[in-house]
């Protein structure tokens, strides 16, 4: 690397953090991509279609994933977290904690012989499959992952937590490119940046908060996101939208699922839910063409491009949309039953169900406290981080040099994620080059001539 | 009546037509009362007839309907504030009069003479609290006049001898908690014996106060104001002397027992845990849920007044409901832990013809049994 080319640390790489490193990169400054997970991706790797327009959003996604792996200006960090920020002067002193993968990934070729042999093989709940699925011990989250390098889950692997597996660690036998290495310790490293972009996504409400739906004890309530790993082609059912093997005959989706919502602390609209559980209606009318699809709702908010129009076309697919928030879901005579007042007809209802879907709210990080307070940012009262101004600065924050991008500053859709990226990288860039212009100026002062363009 | 003012008072104007409130609201599928669509009514009509609307007195004040208003609008209070309008007016129920009238002259809804309110003792032992004790036992009316009830008024004085603590009641100074009467409408009435009883209850000088019914617990522990006195329900108190070894239940009972939360209890106060820990603290006993358990608890139809006023749509009992879903858990005994309950589920387990089957106990009967011979 030049050595006036100043860095940035974008922190989160899902598709925020992937794009606002890609443009980053491609002007030409480096950038330093760190991932707490094992690949890149985030929540849009987890996704099936994505609408308006039914793209595939892992067709959209991977190729940007493999971009940012092999993209010259950009240092992969995954399984990373950033531990420290120092700010001195304009640079930022940033301490990076890399996990023990316990696989040395110069070494691992990805081929997945370790996986298969594990002794936990099929007794890990997934977490990228939201518990639908599971998988061994060592582990690439997804089949398109990057990097495609495996990774031994501390929490469930026998060698780390009993210190003994078998006879020996089945993995370390089946590994022909010796990358299995149980002695791996933790590092730090040290990084000087000149520009941050947090992106570190969001969580999803447990639906456990809201316990009149029975989510967790009724095996056919399940949530959006488990929806979509259900009825994704490459999830554990090869997109099968089924329940118990068998497929559903009568659906139920539930919009506003704890946002909305004064008991949950979710006052505001999640954005995204009404639009994918069109969606979700559609991928079911699209597999299952002789499912009754009924959609409850208080509002349709369907502001975006193309929005309005994809939920015409999905009504006109004999979605039955009902106004009214079901107050409550039991079992009566072995089938789930959904009980809500259709307000349009002014009468109580009950709408037995083989399937109901939960559009659960989107809420901060579980530790988004710990990153505001790591980079020094502020919180607005929902939790997410705070933008120097709602309207005029949407992803500045309060420290000069670090900027937001996606749903770490507020529940957002894939094109209104993608649009902030790339207004935080293109802020970015504008704290790069002047501190670029600086250290040529202060390198000039000091009588060092450039050669970097030799 | 004119809505605007109480639209003010009540805060009407956050509501967004979810349709939660009648959604969960159980009578709504079996009577015409529409929480959701009377508070529509009063955002948009300036005026509104009261006397027209006969399911007013339906309500159970379960309160699912606040419990799960997304936006805190409580519409149980809203009928709470109409049935005031017709109190005031003097166009209520007869049977709703009548509980008035004889809380008013005698201390308690069934208009029972005063002077019978600590009949229930029958020997047992009960220090006067008037002398002074740690633990004010506050009894309750049903709990005090109803025969069916005084087994479980009884097994919890002796399980208050037994743990040894230093407890006492009011005997016939008792006097109605109030929870129903407000929820009849009568706000005055109400008012006047929170004024009454509070300062009853400071006199003593007891530290706790536990109640037989969840309807007393709610008023007295959430709408009294009683600084310095912790209220407990019961269950609650019981479970932490079980837990603490203060009271040991010896002998089995061997039952499947399924059990029922009573909505003051549970969804309008969360003790959800506390009921099951005593069953579960009784050798022998297998306790099996029923699939509407908890926050989802289906109403017995018992509360808000409605001990005292029919309602409309009698022949759809949700008791009746009730006590077919206790049975199909193949339990020999509901247990519940709430005075109305175990009178209106009973009731419903004769009129359904299941009493061959299943039995409805309050879980201090349980007890008792378990404290074995006295």
């Amino acid at each position: 690397m030049e050595r006036h080319k100043p860095a940035a640390l974008i922190i989160g790489a899902g598709i925020a953090g992937i794009q606002a490193a890609l443009d980053i990169a491609d002007a030409g400054y480096p950038v330093y991509l760190v991932e707490r997970e094992p690949s890149v991706g985030g929540r849009m790797s987890q996704l099936d279609k994505t609408f308006p327009t039914l793209d595939c959003s892992s067709c959209i996604l991977t190729p940007k994933m493999v971009d940012v792996g092999r993209h010259p200006n950009i240092e992969l960090m995954t399984y990373c977290e950033a531990v420290s920020v120092e700010k001195e002067g304009d640079t930022f002193r940033v301490q990076v904690r890399k996990k023990p993968r316990y696989v040395d990934v110069d070494k691992c070729t990805g081929c997945g012989e370790c996986a298969a042999a594990c002794r936990m093989k099929g007794r890990v709940i997934s977490d990228f499959d939201e518990g639908i699925a599971k998988r061994s011990a060592i582990y690439v989250p997804f089949p398109q992952a990057v990097p495609l390098k495996f990774t031994i889950d501390p929490n469930s692997c026998l060698m780390l937590t009993r210190g003994k597996c078998g006879k020996g660690p089945l993995c370390q036998e089946a590994c022909t490119a010796d990358a299995i290495d149980f002695e791996q310790q933790e590092k730090f490293v040290d990084l000087d940046v000149a520009a941050i972009i947090v992106a570190t996504g969001y969580d999803l409400i447990d639906p456990r908060t809201k316990p009149e739906f029975a989510y967790g004890i009724y095996p056919e309530v399940m949530t959006g996101i488990e929806f979509e790993r259900l009825s994704s082609a490459s999830g554990p059912t090869m997109g099968d939208i089924t329940i118990d093997g068998k497929k559903p005959k009568d659906v139920v989706f539930i919009k506003c699922v704890g946002s909305r919502d004064s008991h949950t602390g979710v006052p505001y609209c999640s954005r995204f839910c009404c639009m994918y559980t069109a969606k979700h209606a559609h991928l079911v009318r699209d597999k299952v063409p002789d499912a009754n699809i009924t959609v409850f709702y208080m509002d349709v908010r369907a502001f975006g491009k193309g929005y309005e129009e994809f939920y015409d076309r999905v009504k006109q697919e004999q979605v039955m949309y009902r106004r009214g928030e079901p107050s409550e879901i039991y079992r009566r005579n072995g089938r789930v039953v959904v009980l809500a007042e259709d307000t349009l007809l002014g009468q109580p209802i009950e709408v037995e169900a083989d399937m109901v879907v939960l559009a659960t709210a989107a809420v901060p990080r579980a530790d988004a406290a710990e990153t505001a307070a790591l980079v020094g940012l502020e919180m607005s009262p929902d939790g997410f981080f705070q933008e120097a101004h709602p309207k005029l600065r949407p992803v500045d924050t309060e420290v000069d040099g670090v900027f937001m991008a996606g749903c770490c500053q507020g529940p957002k859709d894939i094109p209104d994620t993608v649009a902030q990226a790339k207004a935080a990288a293109s802020s970015a860039l504008g704290v790069l080059a002047r501190r670029e212009k600086q250290l040529e100026q202060m390198d000039r002062e000091d009588g060092i001539e450039d050669k970097s363009n030799d | 009546m004119k809505t605007k003012a109480m639209t003010e008072q009540l805060e009407l104007f956050g509501c967004i037509q979810c349709g939660k409130c009648t959604g969960g609201c159980p009578v709504a599928r079996k009577t015409v009362l529409n929480i959701r669509s009377m508070i529509y009514n009063m955002l948009v009509e300036p005026e509104l007839d009261v006397k027209a609307h006969e399911e007013l007195w339906d309500c159970t004040c379960c309160f699912t309907c606040v419990e799960r208003c997304p936006k805190d609008v409580r519409p149980a209070d809203l009928i709470i504030e109409l049935r005031g309008q017709l109190v005031e007016s003097g166009r209520i129920p007869e049977t709703i009069g009548a509980a008035l009238m004889g809380t008013f002259r005698q201390g308690n809804p069934s208009g029972m003479a005063r002077e019978d309110r600590a009949a229930w003792v029958n020997g047992t032992e009960v220090k006067a609290a008037q002398e002074g004790c740690e633990l004010l036992y506050y009894v309750g009316c049903t709990p005090a006049y109803d025969l069916r009830v005084h087994t479980v008024t009884r097994a919890l004085a002796r399980a208050f001898t037994a743990a040894g603590l230093d407890f006492g009641t009011l005997g016939t100074e008792e006097s109605c908690c109030g929870n129903e009467i407000k929820r009849m409408g009568e706000a005055g009435l109400f008012e006047m014996l929170v004024e009454e009883n509070s300062e009853l209850f400071r006199s003593v000088g007891a530290s706790r106060l536990v109640t037989t019914s969840p309807h007393c617990f709610n008023t007295i522990k959430n709408e009294y104001g009683l600084d310095g006195i912790e209220v407990l329900h019961y269950t609650q108190l019981v479970a932490a002397l079980i837990e603490q070894g203060q009271l040991e239940l010896s002998n089995e009972v061997n039952k499947k027992i399924t059990y029922h939360d009573p909505c003051f209890l549970g969804k309008q106060n969360h003790v959800f845990d506390e009921p099951r820990a005593i069953i579960q603290a009784i050798p022998g006993v297998e306790l099996v849920e029923m699939d509407r358990n908890r926050e989802r608890s289906l109403c017995c139809e018992g509360g808000g007044g409605r001990m005292w006023a029919e309602g409309t749509n009698l022949e759809e009992r949700l008791a009746f409901q009730r006590v077919h879903e206790a049975a199909e858990t193949g339990a020999e005994i509901l247990a519940v832990a709430c005075p109305f309950c175990l009178l209106t589920l009973e009731d419903a387990v004769k009129v359904q013809g299941l009493d061959e089957q299943i039995q409805v106990m309050d879980i201090m009967e349980l007890v008792n049994l378990s404290l074995g011979e006295e």
